[in-house]
């Protein structure tokens, strides 16, 4: 599986590669700036990118606009964007056109590389990676209807929005699949959601209904 | 049809003009001549000791009373009249305190000019304020006239003069109801005109001359500059409170973790394993409180996207429904947008915190070299201005010559709004 990496701090860059590297990742290329990275993503098309929202020359939001700007080239381009912050605003735009394949971390979830890789792999695959806390963000603002669910059913429906697997909310949860499947069916029968058999498509239901 | 819609809202707008002109006369024949008096007398009185209890009392009530005209002809006149009047010192008791008073009141130019004012008013305002009405009651008077009142005079053996006509028959009469129409005409003609002109006239004496303008300025940048040194110190303060509690107390916790651990790491590893999950709960909470203390320094989103997106952000955040409109073509200066972004992110907590409102909504746009920012909530209002959060934004954007007001009479909505000149550069050219 081929990435694009951009980050412009050496240290995170080269901790980023070897450990991307070590989980059977191939690095395309690593760059340090928001014009180089958009050439690299459209002339490398990766299977995934990881990106640092904040680049060089203005250091503002340039990885993120980069990213933006490529997913508008080539449509559905896998994009992973690791960020210092994580703010709604930034998670909503990601997620505006609706394909997937988007995700967006605290920098510090790098520490468990575990969860991490596993994050960009469900990337790769057209899923997504949202942020515990930019979901927890979402939930309290999630309204009148949440407050319908069962505090199982907020849990499964938190961990949803963050993009796992249903293996992984059972894993977490520590209950069976077909528990958590229960779970989310009841979620959206009192959420009003179309039911969906495609996972991603599940998840991208879920958070444009708390990203109203 | 529009035209006799517009030809009633004109006259209406004349006769008010007119009403408005003698009530500003009236003031200034009743009021302001007394006050005039009282003044003079007082300080004439100073010699016998009297005066010097008589003139701050007194020169307060006129400078209440100018100040009361400045407002009014403000708003009935269109120019607008600033206060002119020096900060009042501090009082002090006894007798020294009414001799500075005394001297305050004498040594402030404004005095002498409001002096001035009020004895040449009501004679000027004859010509001016008083006049649009005076032709119109004349001209009722000859409207009354032909209406019939000229009978009555005239079987008493009196003539009538109206204006040229000696009322005497009918056919005089209505000579008379027709020439008082001409004069109603002219007086509501040039109501608004001489409305203006006695505003200007007011301008002359009323408002602060260049001098006390400046004066005034001074004042008020040394106060702001003081309001903007507090609270720049009170802020490192949190800071530095912050961050020895937070960051660097937890960072001192894994310091010791990992010293345990390295002891431990033979004997003991299940209590190493233990330290360990410890020590990274501790960096990744001192990372979170980094990130929350940055936040409130200077915001990643307000850094990256300017103000627009900034607010955009504190709406998805925030626990109502907010919707924000805006027109801002460009960024402007940092610290203004700064002051701004946190002013706003007060007025919304407090819009949380307090209004029991539903929806909430933020309007910025840039107007005339102004930065306008209004927030209005479908709360139950009674926000008051001096309140505690409200006071500090005031502070807060008072640095850059920014003022706050805010409307919320019981049962709301709750309208906050806010102003701040300023420049507005071109948009940042986007690099892609």
């Amino acid at each position: 599986m081929r990435v694009v990496l951009a980050e412009d701090l050496a240290l995170l860059r080269e901790g980023l590669v070897r450990l991307l590297e070590a989980t059977g990742f191939e690095i395309a290329a690593a760059v340090d700036n928001g014009p180089d990275l958009l050439r690299a993503l459209v002339d490398h098309r990766p299977d995934v990118a990881v990106v640092d929202v904040r680049l060089p020359p203005s250091f503002t939001d340039e990885g993120l606009q980069a990213a933006l700007a490529a997913r508008r080239e080539v449509p559905g381009l896998p994009v992973l964007v690791l960020s210092q912050y994580v703010e709604q605003l930034y998670a909503r735009e990601l997620l505006a056109d609706g394909s997937g394949g988007v995700g967006y971390l605290l920098k510090d979830r790098v520490f468990d590389s575990e969860q991490f890789v596993d994050a960009v792999r469900r990337v790769a695959a057209g899923g997504t990676a949202m942020d515990p806390e930019v979901v927890s963000k979402l939930m309290t603002r999630g309204g009148q209807p949440l407050s319908r669910l069962t505090p199982r059913e907020l849990e499964t429906l938190e961990l949803m929005a963050q993009g796992r697997s249903n293996a992984a909310i059972a894993q977490q949860m520590v209950v069976t699949e077909r528990a958590v499947a229960k779970h989310i069916a009841n979620i959206f029968t009192k959420l009003d959601l179309a039911v969906s058999d495609d996972d991603n498509r599940r998840v991208l239901a879920v958070l444009a209904y708390l990203n109203r | 049809m529009d035209g006799d819609v517009g030809i009633i809202e004109r006259i209406e707008a004349s006769g008010r003009a007119a009403v408005r002109g003698l009530g500003l006369y009236l003031m200034s024949m009743v009021v302001g001549l007394l006050l005039f008096c009282l003044m003079v007398n007082s300080i004439t009185m100073i010699g016998m000791g009297l005066g010097l209890f008589l003139v701050p009392v007194i020169g307060a009530k006129s400078r209440r009373y100018a100040n009361k005209y400045r407002e009014l002809t403000g708003r009935w006149t269109g120019t607008r009249i600033e206060s002119p009047y020096l900060p009042e010192p501090p009082h002090r008791p006894g007798l020294t305190g009414w001799w500075n008073r005394t001297v305050h009141t004498l040594s402030d130019p404004a005095t002498w000019r409001d002096l001035a004012w009020m004895v040449t008013d009501p004679l000027v305002a004859c010509f001016t304020a008083l006049l649009p009405i005076s032709l119109i009651g004349m001209g009722i008077h000859g409207i009354l006239l032909a209406a019939g009142l000229w009978v009555p005079i005239h079987e008493l053996g009196g003539t009538q003069w109206y204006t040229f006509v000696p009322v005497s028959d009918w056919p005089t009469a209505i000579t008379a109801g027709v020439v008082g129409l001409l004069y109603i005409g002219l007086g509501l003609k040039i109501a608004r005109p001489l409305l203006a002109v006695h505003g200007r006239w007011a301008h002359q004496l009323l408002a602060p001359t260049e001098k006390a303008r400046l004066a005034l300025r001074v004042q008020r940048l040394t106060q702001t500059r003081s309001d903007a040194v507090d609270s720049q110190a009170a802020e490192l303060r949190r800071i530095e409170r912050d961050l020895h509690d937070g960051a660097q107390a937890r960072l001192v916790a894994m310091g010791m973790s990992l010293g345990a651990i390295e002891h431990l790491l033979d004997r003991d590893p299940d209590k190493a394993r233990l330290l360990l999950a410890e020590a990274r709960q501790n960096s990744a909470k001192a990372l979170s409180e980094l990130r929350d203390l940055v936040r409130g320094i200077h915001p990643p989103v307000l850094a990256d996207r300017g103000l627009v997106d900034a607010v955009r952000a504190l709406a998805l955040d925030h626990p109502l429904p907010v919707e924000v409109a805006a027109e801002l073509p460009g960024r402007l200066e940092p610290p203004v947008e700064s002051a701004a972004y946190f002013a706003v992110a007060e007025i919304l907590t407090n819009a949380a915190k307090h209004s029991g409102a539903r929806q909430v909504w933020v309007d910025v746009r840039h107007e005339d070299g102004m930065l306008r920012i209004s927030v209005t909530d479908d709360g139950q209002g009674g926000a008051m201005a001096s309140g505690g959060g409200l006071r500090g934004i005031e502070r807060r954007i008072g640095t850059f010559d920014g003022v706050l007001a805010v409307s919320s009479p019981p049962g709301g909505p709750t309208i906050v709004t806010l102003e701040l000149p300023c420049a507005l550069s071109s948009p940042r050219i986007s690099p892609s």
